[in-house]
């Protein structure tokens, strides 16, 4: 990982400046089941491909922003700061805990 | 030795210098390295190789090849064929067993060639079985290249730079200079790295020039790391020109690693940089022009050319190298014999791809030159000159010249001492790709990292599998591409240490410090156990600035802790203050502290010492996440803090304002604003320690003034400073726990015994769910207090036994002078969770008996705290 990260207030940064939390999830806004709790807790698309993620600019302003990046070839399609409403906004959903 | 003075010759004959080669003085002149400065005083042996400790001379005399690498001031592995003299270096040379004419491990060439085949370590040394020790310890002994002076001590200084460029040109040959000032027209900002001090003090209009350095490799967002000496600097680029030109690479035949055969360029920089006579009879085989340039320039130094052989228009099926006392003597070229003290040889050129194929090109190879080439350059990086395969022409040579009468070693790789015969038996036993084959024979994997090797062992692996270059294919091209030392990529030790604005007070009163996190805290002043006496008894004060402290602000900022902590916050009245354990969603504890509300919407929120980053990127993230309208402020370093604790803190506190103090005024859990010793303060009645306490946090700068005025107007009262061990000792009396000590990643606050803390009948909280999910499944195991029925202090991290087998652990123990017992805190199963239990721990190998407590051992309701 040595690609460049554009901060949405600081501009195109080293990566190591920053720190990530990964992909955006969404938490249930109901009690969840277990099940739920669980996918939500542990599990993650882990895409190959474009993945929206959290990202915490660390060494720099301390500002949260998420990213859209391919995982794939570490490309950063954009970065923003999500407004007060839309922080988990059409993020996309972990898929059902696979069965035992 | 040294030709009479060159027309335009770098040398400034009239500048002498010395240094010592194996204790002895040798003259230079300036303009030297150490190595053509050798040469000049009439060594040709400049190492043993690697494995048969073959004596070695200057093959490429440009810093590619193993054969001149010496100890240099201590400093192994020094190619000294390119590094500049200084006056009284001292140069020792490497990986010899006795000396450089008589090394006793040449038997290892002259009888061991049989037992020592390729991998001969993973097979001929593992009988007998119990003889292995020995094995290992003389193979360890003669591994390796140089030794490490392990009491050198840190003798340089290494540092990184990080820097920027809008075009970074990595070569400053032709093409590179060229490419460089054509960027620098378009009115870009250009750097030229060039590995050769040649570039030094010229002038190119709108360019940087940064010599003698080398680029390590091309790295992800183009990043290159670029070895200028001491520092290390890293550039970012936004176009990056490759222009490292081609590597001239040897043939492979019988006795090709002789002293006196050498690569064009060596006789180039023989002659053209140090006026150095190569050698009095000369035979060149080349492959390609550049290889027969050297023929003119040898004449002019008067030496004579016993043969030519141009590869072009020759087919030669059979060349062998002869040597007398180590040296090339002869050279059989097929039926014809020459004798020569000089052999050069050009096998052709490679352009240099390695820093392209890190960047992401593809490599090809073309049949007709026999060259691989890059292909397909990534966005944002170039390929320019002989790098790119400009200008490249010649024939191919064979993979090689050893004929069915050959005699003699056939070396495919110097530096590993790697022959033909190593990879035919190789491929024999099925080693069939090139990758693995380079991994079990080490071709490539030595210190010139397949400059000279790489081409010749692809044709060698072709011939022998009957296939072609393209289909053996390259192996992969990893950085560094050039060789660094580690003490520049590992940098300058960085070991942040925070102090807090009274540490020089504490160094003063003769604290031992210790580490908590990246803090230095007084670990005590002496006696801990007297400290914690003094304030249970009189009064003490600590120095607690090491505490994060965040301002959470904002009209919502009392239900954005209301969802962040399991209790409430929003029903907190102004000036008054709770304890909070954080967890995460997982219910796991994080980080515990305090929250005093001093407004409607202003929060004051500590943390541990060590938490105050981590609690500051959570509380952001929540922030975010839900986007409330919420400000959150760290006041870590901006505030001190220190407590004053003790019976008689109360009467301590009267003397240093006017602030009322009074258990009615001013109770427990009671937060204000005040003027202590002239300051403007906030004072938090809290109690971490179980005496009545003050904590008063208060701007930086006054530190050692608040310290100060505090241990004057307290000295008739007996007060005195106490260190982070007593604060241990008298916390663990009161059961409190310490995050990180007590819990661990796994740590809940319902089996760390704090159901108290959790409220259920509140709204959605972080960690609700996977708590309640606790609640349900039962507790696995419960954080309970014990004491010891026999005053042993059982270690931290110590066993609790239960039926003879590990059934907890012991997080803190101490001995306490006030309860005259050794307590402590365990984990235990939740059916020995009861006042009273029995459980066994483990001390020093016997089994101590102890009994659980749930209830602080000191004060257990508080009277102290709250009086």
């Amino acid at each position: 990982m040595a690609f460049l990260l554009p901060c949405p207030n600081c501009g195109p940064r080293d990566v190591g400046e920053f720190t990530s939390t990964g992909e955006v999830t969404i938490r249930p806004t109901d009690t969840p089941s277990l099940r739920e709790l669980t996918s939500y807790l542990y599990f993650r698309r882990n895409v190959a491909g474009v993945q929206r993620e959290w990202w915490y600019h660390r060494l720099g302003c301390e500002e949260w922003f998420q990213a859209e990046r391919d995982t794939c070839t570490n490309e950063v399609l954009r970065t923003w700061v999500p407004d007060p409403s839309g922080a988990q906004a059409d993020a996309r959903p972990v898929p059902e805990t696979p069965t035992a | 030795m040294r030709l009479p003075p060159q027309p335009g010759e770098p040398l400034q004959r009239d500048r002498e210098l010395a240094f010592y080669f194996q204790g002895k003085p040798v003259t230079a002149i300036h303009g030297d390295t150490f190595g053509s400065a050798l040469y000049a005083a009439g060594h040709r042996v400049f190492s043993r190789s690697f494995k048969y400790h073959r004596p070695r001379g200057l093959l490429c005399c440009k810093g590619q090849c193993p054969n001149c690498m010496m100890r240099v001031d201590g400093v192994p592995n020094v190619r000294v064929c390119v590094e500049p003299v200084r006056e009284g270096a001292r140069l020792e040379a490497q990986n010899v067993w006795g000396s450089l004419k008589r090394d006793a491990l040449r038997v290892t060439d002259t009888v061991g060639g049989p037992f020592t085949p390729v991998g001969f370590y993973y097979r001929t040394m593992i009988r007998p079985r119990r003889a292995w020790p020995l094995y290992e310890r003389f193979l360890r002994s003669v591994a390796g290249l140089g030794k490490v002076d392990k009491h050198s001590g840190r003798a340089a200084r290494f540092d990184t730079e990080h820097r920027r460029a809008d075009v970074l040109v990595v070569g400053g040959g032709d093409s590179g200079v060229d490419a460089a000032q054509g960027y620098a027209a378009e009115g870009r900002r250009v750097v030229l790295v060039d590995q050769g001090p040649y570039l030094v003090g010229r002038e190119l209009a709108g360019v940087e020039i940064v010599a003698p350095a080398t680029a390590l490799g091309i790295y992800e967002g183009n990043l290159v790391p670029v070895d200028a000496g001491n520092v290390l600097l890293r550039y970012r680029a936004e176009h990056v020109v490759v222009a490292a030109g081609a590597l001239e690479q040897p043939l492979v035949f019988p006795g090709n690693d002789l002293v006196g055969v050498v690569l064009p360029e060596a006789v180039r920089r023989l002659i053209g940089l140090w006026s150095l006579k190569p050698g009095d009879r000369a035979v060149v085989v080349s492959a390609d022009e550049p290889g027969l340039d050297v023929i003119p320039l040898l004449e002019r130094a008067g030496t004579e050319i016993a043969a030519v052989v141009d590869l072009r228009e020759t087919r030669v099926r059979e060349i062998a190298a002869r040597g007398k006392k180590s040296r090339v003597s002869s050279v059989q070229l097929d039926e014809r014999k020459v004798d020569c003290d000089l052999l050069v040889v050009s096998g052709g050129r490679q352009p240099a791809y390695p820093l392209l194929a890190q960047a992401g090109a593809r490599i090809e190879y073309d049949p007709a030159r026999g060259i691989f080439f890059p292909a397909d350059l990534p966005e944002g990086v170039e390929a320019v000159g002989s790098a790119a395969g400009d200008g490249i022409s010649g024939a191919v040579p064979a993979a090689s010249y050893n004929g069915a009468a050959a005699k003699g070693k056939c070396f495919v790789c110097v530096c590993e001492d790697v022959t033909d015969k190593d990879v035919k038996r190789a491929i024999a036993e099925g080693f069939d790709s090139i990758e693995l084959a380079k991994r079990y024979t080490t071709v490539t994997m030595g210190p010139c990292q397949g400059k000279l090797c790489h081409v010749p062992s692809i044709r060698l692996y072709a011939r022998e599998n009957e296939t072609d270059e393209a289909s053996i294919g390259t192996t992969t091209a990893r950085p560094p591409w050039q060789p660094v030392s580690l003490g520049l990529l590992a940098g300058r030790p960085h070991e942040p240490a925070q102090r807090t604005s009274i540490h020089h007070r504490h160094k003063e009163l003769g604290a031992r410090m210790m580490w908590t996190g990246t803090w230095r805290r007084p670990h005590s002043y002496g006696d801990p156990a007297a400290e914690a006496k003094n304030v249970h008894e009189t009064v003490g004060l600590i120095d607690v600035s090491t505490l994060g402290k965040l301002v959470v602000s904002g009209p919502d900022a009392a239900a954005f802790l209301e969802r962040l902590y399991p209790n409430r916050f929003a029903d907190l009245k102004i000036g008054r203050i709770r304890y909070g354990v954080l967890e995460s969603d997982a219910g796991r504890i994080m980080d515990d502290g305090t929250i005093a509300r001093l407004g409607d919407d202003l929060f004051y929120v500590t943390t541990t010492s060590t938490g105050a980053g981590a609690v500051l990127e959570w509380f952001g993230w929540w922030n975010a996440v839900w986007g409330l309208d919420v400000e959150i402020a760290d006041v870590t370093g901006a505030l001190a803090a220190v407590n004053v604790a003790g019976p008689l803190a109360r009467e301590l506190m009267e003397r240093l304002g006017d602030l009322d103090v009074s258990n009615g005024a001013l109770a427990y859990l009671d937060a204000r604003e005040a003027h202590v010793a002239g300051v403007p303060s906030l004072v938090l009645r809290i109690g971490f320690v179980g005496e009545l306490g003050y904590e008063i946090h208060f701007p930086s700068p006054y530190g050692e003034h608040v310290w100060d005025t505090i241990l004057e107007r307290g000295a008739d009262l007996g007060i005195r400073p106490f260190g982070l061990e007593p604060q241990r000792i008298l916390r663990l009396e009161k059961m409190h726990i310490l995050v990180g000590q007590d819990t661990d990643s796994e740590s809940n606050a319902l089996e760390a015994s704090m159901p108290w803390i959790v409220k259920f009948d509140k709204g959605d909280f972080v960690g609700r769910w996977s708590l309640e999910h606790v609640g349900e499944r039962g507790f696995r195991e419960q954080l309970v207090g014990f004491e010891m029925t026999n005053g042993v202090v059982p270690p931290e991290g110590g066993q609790v036994v239960i039926g003879g087998r590990p059934g907890g652990r012991v997080t803190s123990a101490r001995w306490s002078d006030q309860l005259g017992r050794a307590i402590g805190m365990a984990w235990v199963p939740p059916e020995l969770a009861q006042e009273g239990a029995e459980i066994a721990l483990k001390v020093n190998g016997s089994i101590e008996r102890a009994h659980v407590r749930l209830r602080p051992f000191f004060d257990p309701d508080g009277d102290h705290l709250r009086s």
